[in-house]
């Protein structure tokens, strides 16, 4: 039975926007908040079947998130007298341009000069806010329309602030670049100067609030936006996570188990203390299993500065009882996945007679797929400051994807009210799923309460990054195809063993949840009249955690890579027969590929349009002119994926020299995600997408040994570097349609289908098929 | 007691000598543009530049600038209008952007010594400094623009 996630969901209403009853006054917005939440897939797991039998009906999107979406002008829009318009961003920025392209959307409702615009961070605070986890690529595709609703509003109450003033009907009152104007009269009125008046004036009921015709757009959709945070990164003047200073703050780092579960042994208090610099050294419990998002133990050090802690961890010489996973070694896991995919396994999808079709079949293919562990490793590691003031509220600053999660983790773990924390968020050095686990908050809530609640800023070394993660999951995806006499496939069975997200929330899990199964595994829209697909148990020996993009990096290498074996099998083009398998243009509602899922959004909204992946298969082999002839040593690879609700397809030109070395030349993809708020930042998203693919397509893992993490830092975690990066990355944005139509995502798709595309270039270059990642030194051996 | 000389400011100190400069001047001076990311010279992100020269700060110890002048992102320009930070903006090369101060550091010195750089030129001086949002097409394009190398007409309508 597949779990269907979505009905989990619903036993988290969202709420009614209170827009009716906050009033902010301009240039002001409150901070403080009311209630906590929890995070989707937290909630999803934490639910007890007697519990769901209460829910009420599906939710979607938005609505189906923990705290649902706001649209109150007053929480979003504060003009100043000076006219400036500051709006409040509620998703943590870290490199996709939400602050960017959400105050855009407002601004450009609102009918604001964007040299006027200015953006406020919103602390953690989802009663207020609506849902603030800021995951999944879904920031512009939940809120678009309630941000389009808020500036309309806005808008609206400006506009009728200026006709009372006037003393002429708000019908003939516009407003224009910053200023309202009564076209009649010639009279004009700017923003600020009507702003105290419009305060007042009651915010419109949404069904009133009138949005700008997308013809009349200045911002949405222009892609000539300079990013609002431009001068502060270029000036080093932006505060991340890491760049927090306190009055009175003091420094920490935490000496960890090296395997996880482990316990901390032995340290030595007072060689630590005799670092000048350090005043104390503090025992962090672990919980009882599951681990969830609280801090895995350890010995934490506090000093007065970084160094000073760093040494002092340093000379702790801490050791520890390793555990139940003292033995967790990569090779011998992989054989055990290996076994795993070799049994059948729990059935997720089935259609048609797959074991009769595989007989019948004039020939048959089968092929295994090994994907490592991966780390996210944001360049800034996770880093959070907290203090805890006299009356026990404590506030914390930090980089963080979830800031409700963080705000309701120190609360748990402190035995205090979630209403007692404020979460304030910083800038993100990077993301990637690893700061939408908020342990390093209440790490340093910990050492604060040490230390009679002085501010104390916990810092992750890259080794401790890299160390104790939540990693990437590791998988094998097992393949078989049976063939007709033309070589397509009349039979597919597709078997996926990998450790879960599942284990990090339910301890001992071993299957896979929706989210994962409905990442590229049942979810394929192919035209094979049998097909199933298994997923056999698999233990977690770490914590495992979501990685840009998720289960859908190992589906679309096995799945793409496989496609190509049997086209060339066939003696086919590749391209033409993915295009073949897909079959024709056609609208699938997810559920009936087994995905009921479907990200979270409603099936009718967004079924699966095979068209629309036929398309970015279409338009990315026109622009990387495919089927063009290359040089001797050189290939093109194709591959395409859906994911996150969007299509994405990349073509890779691949260059292999005589004893295997591979670069990268050139890399074209295609996305449609539907209609695209800021194409400027889907290009940037798309072109860090094929370098991030690149990266673990050849050269990053984290392997284990004797339960520990063998990579240390980014001399042995080798990510792609300028020189290697490919010269050209065509990125071709399917655009047009209609503004109706509901956005996809867009941080996350670009990655699956650069690794496939890749090693499909590499078979196509020398005949060699890399059958598991990264593939660089397999290429050399 | 160690004298240094930052962003053209006398500064004195005279604690624990191996610190590395990556600490010194964002725990004790709170010059937060120089970052962490690595701590073995392995990322790029806390780039200086130490006597004119590009330096990693989080294996350079306080005591190797003794007497050196030290210039971090918040002294490269008074202005922030350096040709390297206006090219950045003008390309919006960040995505994130925490590595993007060490990345212009570095490109600052490399342009100082090499004023139109050929590719090659940059991917010796600049593969040093990570990037893992993945902005290196646009850095590159960065530099060349800064570099006066790119042409108007083929900067593209992407901004």
């Amino acid at each position: 039975m597949i779990h269907d996630l979505s009905s989990f969901l619903k036993a988290a209403p969202a709420e009614e926007p209170d827009s009716l009853v906050v009033k902010a006054s301009p240039g002001q917005l409150s901070r403080r908040g009311l209630l906590a939440g929890a995070g989707a897939l937290v909630l999803a797991l934490s639910l007890k079947p007697q519990e769901l039998k209460a829910a009420e009906p599906a939710k979607f999107g938005a609505d189906g998130m923990p705290h649902g979406w706001r649209d109150d002008p007053t929480l979003f829009v504060a003009i100043a007298p000076d006219g400036t318009v500051t709006v409040t961003c509620t998703r943590s920025e870290m490199g996709q341009g939400v602050r960017t392209s959400v105050a855009l959307v407002v601004a450009d409702e609102l009918e604001a000069d964007w040299g006027k615009v200015k953006v406020a961070q919103a602390h953690g605070d989802e009663e207020r806010f609506g849902n603030q986890d800021t995951d999944g690529s879904r920031s512009l595709r939940h809120f678009f329309m309630p941000l389009r609703r808020a500036g309309a509003a806005a808008r609206t109450m400006l506009v009728e602030a200026a006709a009372k003033q006037w003393g002429v009907p708000a019908g003939e009152v516009t407003a224009e670049n910053h200023a309202l104007v009564h076209a009649k009269s010639g009279r004009r009125i700017g923003f600020g100067d009507v702003a105290q008046a419009a305060a007042s004036v009651p915010v419109p009921d949404r069904a009133s609030v009138k949005l700008k015709d997308p013809s009349a757009f200045r911002y949405i959709g222009k892609g000539r936006i300079s990013l609002i945070d431009n001068v502060g990164i270029t000036t080093g003047k932006a505060q991340y996570g890491l760049d927090t200073r306190v009055e009175g703050m003091l420094y920490a780092v935490v000496a960890r188990p090296p395997v996880f579960g482990g316990k901390v042994r032995s340290f030595d208090e007072a060689a630590a203390l005799k670092v000048p610099g350090v005043v104390k050294v503090v025992t962090i419990d672990p919980p009882a299993p599951p681990y969830e998002f609280m801090p895995t133990g350890g010995v934490a050090v506090i000093a007065r500065n970084t160094w000073a802690a760093i040494k002092g961890r340093e000379a702790l010489k801490a050791t520890f009882d390793d555990g139940p996973n003292a033995s967790y070694d990569s090779d011998a896991y992989r054989a055990t996945l290996e076994q795993a995919v070799r049994k059948p396994g729990k059935v997720v999808r089935q259609e048609g007679d797959v074991d009769g079709a595989m007989k019948k079949a004039a020939k048959r293919h089968e092929a295994e797929y090994y994907i490592p562990h991966l780390v996210q490793a944001p360049m800034e590691p996770p880093a959070a400051t907290v203090r805890i003031a006299k009356d026990g509220k404590i506030e914390a600053w930090g980089c963080v994807q979830s800031p409700q999660a963080a705000r309701d983790r120190i609360a748990k773990r402190l035995g205090i009210d979630p209403k007692d924390v404020t979460v304030n968020v910083t800038l993100l050095g990077g993301g990637f799923g690893r700061k939408s686990k908020p342990d390093y908050f209440v790490e340093a809530a910990l050492c604060s309460k040490a230390v009679d609640g002085a501010p104390v800023k916990m810092t992750w070394t890259r080794e401790d990054d890299l160390h104790h993660g939540y990693y990437h999951t590791v998988s094998v995806e097992r393949l078989e195809a049976g063939l007709d006499d033309k070589g397509m496939p009349i039979a597919w069975l597709h078997r996926s063993a990998a450790p879960t997200i599942g284990s990090t929330f339910v301890a001992g899990a071993k299957e896979q949840i929706p989210i994962e199964l409905g990442m590229g595994l049942v979810n394929v829209p192919f035209n094979i009249p049998n097909m199933r697909m298994e997923n056999p148990p698999a233990d977690a020996h770490v914590r495992i955690g979501w990685f840009r993009s998720v289960s859908n990096i190992p589906r679309a290498f096995a799945v793409q890579s496989f496609l190509d074996e049997l086209a060339h099998m066939a003696g086919r083009d590749p391209k033409d027969y993915l295009l073949d398998v897909i079959g024709p243009a056609r609208i699938i509602d997810p559920v009936k590929i087994g995905d009921a899922w479907n990200y979270g959004e409603d099936p009718s909204r967004y079924p699966y349009d095979t068209g629309r992946l036929r398309n970015v298969i279409e338009t990315v082999a026109k622009g990387a002119g495919w089927g063009r002839k290359v040089e001797k040593g050189r290939g093109l690879g194709i591959a395409a994926h859906y994911s996150f609700v969007t299509y994405t397809a990349a073509v890779a030109e691949v260059e292999v020299g005589p004893k295997g070395e591979v670069s990268v030349q050139r890399v074209d993809i295609a996305i449609d995600s539907g209609q695209q708020v800021n194409p400027e930042r889907v290009r940037s998203q798309l072109e860090g997408a094929v370098v991030m693919g690149m990266g673990l397509a050849l050269t990053a893992q984290i392997t284990f040994k004797n339960g520990r993490a063998v990579q240390d830092n980014y001399d042995t975690y080798e990510l792609t570097r300028i020189d290697a990066a490919p010269k050209i990355i065509n990125v071709h944005l399917v655009q047009g349609g209609s503004w109706d139509k509901p956005l996809g995502g867009v941080g996350e798709p670009g990655v699956p289908p650069v690794a496939p595309a890749i090693a499909n270039a590499i078979f196509a270059a020398t005949g060699r098929r890399i059958r598991q990642l990264p593939m660089r030194d397999k290429l050399s051996a | 007691m160690i004298k240094l000389n930052v962003n053209g400011e006398e500064r004195r100190f005279d604690g624990d000598p191996d610190m590395p400069l990556l600490w010194y001047l964002r725990d004790e001076l709170g010059l937060t543009g120089t970052k962490f990311g690595c701590g073995v010279a392995a990322c790029g992100a806390c780039t200086i530049h130490v006597g004119g020269t590009a330096m990693r700060a989080c294996q350079t110890p306080v005591s190797a600038a003794d007497g050196q002048p030290v210039v971090t992102i918040e002294g490269l320009s008074p202005d922030g209008n350096h040709p390297v930070q206006a090219a950045w903006r003008e390309l919006n090369v960040a995505q994130c952007g925490y590595c993007q101060t060490g990345q212009i550091m570095q490109a600052a010195a490399l342009l100082k010594d090499t004023p139109k750089p050929t590719d090659a030129d940059i991917d010796a001086q600049m593969s040093g400094n990570l990037c893992r949002c993945g902005t290196y097409p646009r850095i590159r394009a960065a530099i060349k623009q800064a570099a006066g190398l790119t042409p108007k007409a083929s900067q593209g309508d992407r901004l």
